[in-house]
């Protein structure tokens, strides 16, 4: 499998203030994203993982070790450009990602910026629009838009030009529930088209989707696999203030409490199931 | 303090192209001592209720009775209805501006007319009671706190001014689940040692059957139905069509063919007992 993003050793330093000892918000992270899959990395508040995710595309550079995407090394200033073609952000505040009165131009803004010719923009805008649900509002004003559909058009700003990868960057944390699935929608179906996708998240309900969970913690990586095999491991989750998902933990207590249902059900279709089977044989 | 609220009506932009009816004929009362959930779709005109009652938006029509005060009424200072009701803001933790915590917190109780010295007692109560530690943290700048203690912070400053009744417009967006649940705790020991009335507003369905004593429910800015949480979430199919969820545990249990409205994880587990005939 062609690997996408390779991140070795990646540590990296804030300083507070000016007579203050530097702090490790990354630790020593490595990985490595495959083309084509789709990761969540979950951790709480200042486990490091906005920080991880500006790391990915050259917004932020590693102290030390290094992280490459598609082969360029985020810290030679002359790959910055082909780093941001190849991997796109969509970052948590949709208010603060658009720059244009309307909608299609500012869909355009990035492909413009990569010096595209004008037909291909248009083409680009058009299939971008299409792919977010969003066509029919192109020559809208984008303030006038709900949080989710505002969302959706910084999504095909990113996805108009094109990246291999798109990281998003707790896309859905200042939406409403309405808007929060129409996001999830979106990006799993440009996982299914093809992209890489990696997603940043505090909802466990969306980490569950990814076919890969990374959990940060403290800057470090405190598991990486499948998302049965990482929520099979809930007291250590609990043991670092995150939640686990809700069908999991329904399934603890039944466990608990004499039911037999299968541990480490993530999903609520495992779960309906599991309890009808033990319906039936009573 | 109980709160009335008679037939409000709200009308932007009256007698322009852009006239929209943000609120029609909302009424319902909520009994003192009572924590009251807000629920809707986003413009369903939450937000423009709340800051009816904080007395920041003069309605068209009807009346807001808070105690034996009409708000509404034309005369009334807002520095009385400050006293009466405190506003939590979305992301509170925005509006945070002073060099150190015990003076933003002391800021609220200042502009009440408080002299320093109880304005800095209202502060060391109001920290406290959010669960910070007053000495540790009073002379820290807010904008160094963690997400979770800044908006603990920002919720202080409202405390300190004692209002009666204490609104909160979406108190739990953003966080991570930790400290969405520490924001939570922090809301219910308010409730405890005051015992005054508090209003939030919520998308989380969780939330609201966990903590709420009521639920109002609006859709297009009109009050659609008001009850307990076993009430209101027993009525599926009315939300669904307005686009609102059920919290999701009660939506599992209905999935799975329990006719009880189950609210919380431990009833689950005993109505899927007595479902599987264990």
């Amino acid at each position: 499998m062609d690997k996408v993003i390779t991140v070795e050793n990646l540590t990296f330093e804030y300083t507070r203030g000016e007579n203050e000892e530097p702090v490790k918000a990354l630790d020593g992270v490595s990985f490595e994203i495959d083309k084509g899959s789709f990761t969540a990395v979950i951790g709480k508040n200042g486990s490091g993982k906005s920080t991880l995710a500006k790391n990915l595309n050259g917004l932020l550079v590693p102290t030390s070790g290094s992280v490459f995407v598609e082969g360029y090394d985020t810290r030679d200033d002359e790959s910055i450009w082909e780093i941001r073609q190849r991997a796109g952000m969509v970052f948590q505040n949709p208010d603060n990602q658009l720059v244009s009165s309307i909608v299609e131009d500012d869909v355009a803004f990035g492909p413009e910026n990569l010096g595209i010719d004008p037909q291909e923009i248009r083409r680009r805008v058009d299939k971008a629009l299409e792919d977010v649900n969003m066509g029919e509002y192109k020559d809208k004003a984008p303030h006038l838009l709900s949080g989710g559909q505002k969302q959706r058009i910084a999504i095909a700003g990113v996805v108009a030009m094109r990246p291999e990868i798109i990281i998003f960057d707790e896309p859905t944390a200042m939406l409403d529930p309405k808007g929060r699935k129409e996001i999830m929608a979106i990006i799993k179906e440009l996982h299914g088209e093809g992209k890489t996708v990696i997603l940043i998240t505090h909802f466990m309900e969306e980490a569950i989707e990814a076919d890969r969970v990374i959990i940060l913690n403290d800057g470090k990586i405190m598991l990486d696999g499948t998302p049965e095999e990482i929520f099979r491991r809930a007291d250590e989750i609990r043991a670092v203030n995150l939640e686990i998902p809700m069908m999991t933990d329904l399934g603890d207590r039944l466990i608990s409490a004499g039911v037999k249902v299968p541990r480490g059900i993530i999903r609520e279709e495992e779960m309906l199931e599991a309890i009808c089977r033990l319906k039936s044989q009573t | 303090m109980p709160i009335k609220v008679t037939d409000l009506t709200y009308v932007y932009d009256e007698g322009m192209p852009t006239e929209q009816v943000a609120l029609q004929n909302v009424s319902f009362q909520v009994e003192d001592g009572e924590v009251l959930g807000i629920i809707g779709h986003t413009g369903s005109g939450k937000s423009t209720l709340l800051q009816h009652l904080d007395g920041l938006l003069r309605p068209n029509s009807g009346t807001i009775e808070i105690g034996d005060t009409d708000i509404t009424k034309h005369g009334v200072s807002m520095v009385d209805i400050r006293k009466k009701v405190g506003l939590v803001f979305q992301y509170p933790e925005y509006q945070l501006f002073e060099e150190t915590v015990e003076k933003d917190v002391a800021y609220g109780p200042k502009n009440l007319g408080l002299s320093e010295e109880e304005a800095a007692e209202r502060a060391r109560e109001a920290v406290t009671l959010v669960g910070l530690d007053f000495e540790k943290i009073r002379d820290r700048s807010p904008f160094e706190l963690s997400g979770g203690q800044k908006r603990a912070v920002a919720i202080a400053g409202v405390i300190a001014m004692k209002p009666q009744v204490l609104i909160l417009d979406e108190p739990t967006a953003g966080l991570d689940p930790r400290t969405h649940d520490d924001i939570l705790n922090i809301i219910r020991t308010i409730h405890q040692r005051t015992g005054n009335m508090i209003i939030l507003v919520s998308h989380n369905m969780g939330d609201i059957a966990s903590i709420a004593d009521k639920v109002l429910v609006m859709d297009t800015g009109r009050s659609v139905a008001y009850g307990t949480p076993l009430e209101i979430f027993s009525r599926e199919e009315d939300l669904k069509e307005i686009g609102l969820d059920l919290p999701p545990v009660t939506r599992f249990c209905k999935k799975l063919g329990i006719e009880e409205t189950v609210l919380t994880l431990d009833e689950a587990v005993e109505k899927i007992k007595e479902f599987i005939g264990a």
